[in-house]
């Protein structure tokens, strides 16, 4: 029996029972569009995530006050009481050759208020150099104007939904505002840019960093952000921002820099886990799927005694008959799987027309490893059907014994 | 042809051991017409199945022309069945999603015959036996009748040497059965050996040999030329 008849012959068994055809194609589909999908919303998160991160621009260095270890993670929470990171220190930094731009960040929450209406808002002390930083967009007016930071300019800047909601459709710029017991001028409007990495870029209003200080009556700074000149100046930067607040602060080496691709290699690794773990639980509906293609097998081969005594009678060799019936599992398996990679892919893809943020993609990984797990164990779990009509007496198959 | 030197085909039924062939010794010449008869489990099928080769003696020794099958491997076995016998059976054993064309070509699928030559014999065989308007008919749509000629056209379609009919009018009625007797005697005229058991009288005395079976023995075998 050559493997063309062999196929022909297989695919006409599975053709012609059709019940059991389509309820072994649907569990082994649904195995399979479990793990295409489950593994495009990991890799869409994950791409989601580091994509966030990515543009805030790769050779940005973080400065947090107190030490770690740990890069990537987060800063200390407890322990050591290090010495507070000041505008000073932020501006010594400057220094270095291989860093761009330094923003000082002071944080804080205030009551935001014009006229009769009151918003309690997070209140960003920064200087011009935050808008580059963080890459942000002005709608209209302009952000903090440059200067020395130590002036404490009454100026501000209002997130897109502090303006709407503190001026409905009035013109916001060059109105007071009142922010805790100072009043603030406004400059300008941050564009619409929805959240940023635990910051709604909407709900905000910046203003000078010594303005913040005064105001919170703090003159410790949240971090401070520092772009270094270019990627490959990363070391350089961090070394020298390590040394600058070293001299600062009596040769204490008491700050943590976090730099932007370890961040996004964290983070990278975090979701790339949560991909994997989502595959293999979805894997297991393709065990399922396989002993389901066992049982049906087994089924089939109990139906069909007599064929297969026929078979025999007609000169088919053991191998013959084992091949016919592995055929019609693989061919089972092959099938479901590409059914189900073809239901996941339409399912990403109203997913993805739904929720465009999340832009799924699954992973070509995560879809060949599925169609091989599939066929593998289409193949594994129809080994033991085969091999138990290979093995049938002919005339006791012929005569239904 | 067909050579059996103290056959015997024991089967254990519980404790019990059943002779179903007991020290049988069986000359069966090329072109031969031969009925199998005896009352239900006289070891008739038993002989039919051991010739066709689809069971193993428990010992003795069976020769096929000339040839030692006794011990052959499964594939052997299953390779000569291919090439020298064909069947027919009570039930006809038609594939009920297969066609009376695709079920007359599995023999030559199982043959590794090229497709194109299979369509053709295919067609001859239908032909011969009138079916060719049936061809493309799924059992199910066929009468009793047809259906044994369907059976027949492929036990004939691979031309063997010996045909082995197990009852082949047994589930149809007498004019079809006739008509089944006619084409199976047919083919013996044209030099294929015929081995029919069958319990109906009648059909056994049109075979020129007839060999009655009782308990695993042979109790007579009249008409053969070695044994008058």
């Amino acid at each position: 029996m050559t493997a063309r008849d062999v196929l022909a012959y297989a695919t006409g068994s599975v053709l012609g029972y059709r019940a059991r055809t389509l309820l072994t194609l649907l569990a082994m589909g649904i195995g399979v569009a479990s793990v295409v999908m489950l593994t495009a919303l990991g890799e869409g998160a994950r791409r989601y995530v580091t994509g966030e991160f990515q543009s805030l621009g790769t050779h940005l260095l973080i400065v947090l006050p107190g030490r770690s270890e740990t890069t990537g993670g987060s800063p200390p929470l407890l322990g050591e009481t290090p010495r507070d990171l000041t505008l000073d220190d932020a501006l010594a930094m400057e220094r270095s050759r291989a860093v761009r731009r330094v923003a000082p960040i002071a944080l804080g929450s205030a009551g935001v208020s014009y006229r009769e209406r009151e918003r309690e808002v997070m209140i960003i002390g920064s200087t011009e150099a935050f808008l580059d930083v963080r890459h942000l967009r002005m709608s209209s007016g302009r952000f903090l104007p440059a200067g020395d930071p130590r002036r404490a300019s009454p100026v501000c800047v209002l997130g897109a939904k502090v303006k709407r909601e503190l001026f409905g459709s009035e013109p916001a710029i060059g109105r007071w505002v009142r922010i805790g017991d100072r009043r603030f001028r406004v400059v300008g409007i941050l564009a619409s840019e929805g959240r940023s990495i635990g910051l709604d870029t909407e709900d905000v209003v910046i203003v000078p960093v010594a303005a913040a200080q005064a105001l919170f009556d703090s003159y410790s700074l949240f971090r401070i952000m520092v772009e270094a000149r270019s990627e490959e100046a990363i070391p350089r930067a961090r070394k020298d921002i390590l040394r600058i607040v070293r001299e600062r602060h009596e040769g204490e080496d008491d700050i943590t820099v976090i730099s932007q691709d370890a961040v996004v290699a964290t983070f990278d690794k975090i979701f790339t886990a949560l991909t994997l773990t989502v595959a293999g639980i979805a894997s297991i509906s393709l065990i399922v799927a396989g002993i389901l293609i066992m049982n049906v097998m087994l089924v089939a081969v109990s139906q069909r005694t007599s064929e297969v005594g026929l078979l025999k009678a007609l000169g088919a060799s053991s191998g013959a008959v084992l091949r016919v019936f592995l055929a019609e599992a693989t061919i089972l398996s092959l099938v479901g799987a590409a059914a189900g990679v073809a239901v996941g892919y339409t399912a990403i893809g109203f997913v993805d027309h739904a929720y465009p943020l999340l832009s799924l993609v699954a992973p070509p990984w995560a879809v060949a490893a599925a169609v091989l797990v599939a066929l593998v164990t289409g193949l594994v779990f129809g080994v033991v059907p085969a091999r138990r009509a290979a093995r049938l007496d002919p005339v006791a198959a012929l005569t239904g014994r | 042809m067909i050579r059996f030197r103290h056959a015997q085909r024991f089967f254990a039924v519980g404790d019990q051991v059943v002779r179903a062939l007991d020290d049988v010794n069986l000359d069966i010449g090329a072109g031969e017409y031969a009925a199998i008869t005896g009352p239900s489990g006289s070891g008739k099928s038993t002989l039919l199945n051991a010739i066709g080769l689809l069971d193993r003696l428990t010992d003795g020794s069976y020769f096929l022309e000339g040839t030692d099958v006794t011990h052959l491997s499964d594939d052997d076995l299953a390779r000569t069945r291919r090439e020298k016998i064909g069947f027919v059976f009570q039930f006809f054993h038609l594939v009920p999603r297969l066609t009376a064309a695709q079920n007359v070509e599995l023999p030559l699928i199982l043959s590794d015959v090229e497709p194109n030559a299979r369509r053709g014999r295919v067609e001859e065989s239908l032909e011969s036996l009138g079916l060719a308007d049936r061809a493309h008919h799924r059992p199910n749509q066929l009468s009793g009748g047809q259906r044994q000629r369907v059976a027949i056209a492929r036990a004939m379609v691979t031309r063997p040497q010996v045909i082995l009919a197990d009852e082949p009018t047994g589930n149809l009625d007498r004019a079809s059965g006739l008509d089944v007797v006619e084409i199976l005697e047919g083919l013996n005229r044209d030099g294929i050996t015929l081995l029919v058991v069958t319990h109906d009288g009648e059909l056994a005395d049109r075979a020129a040999r007839r060999i009655r079976m009782v308990d695993g023995k042979i109790a007579s075998d009249t008409g053969s030329a070695e044994q008058p």
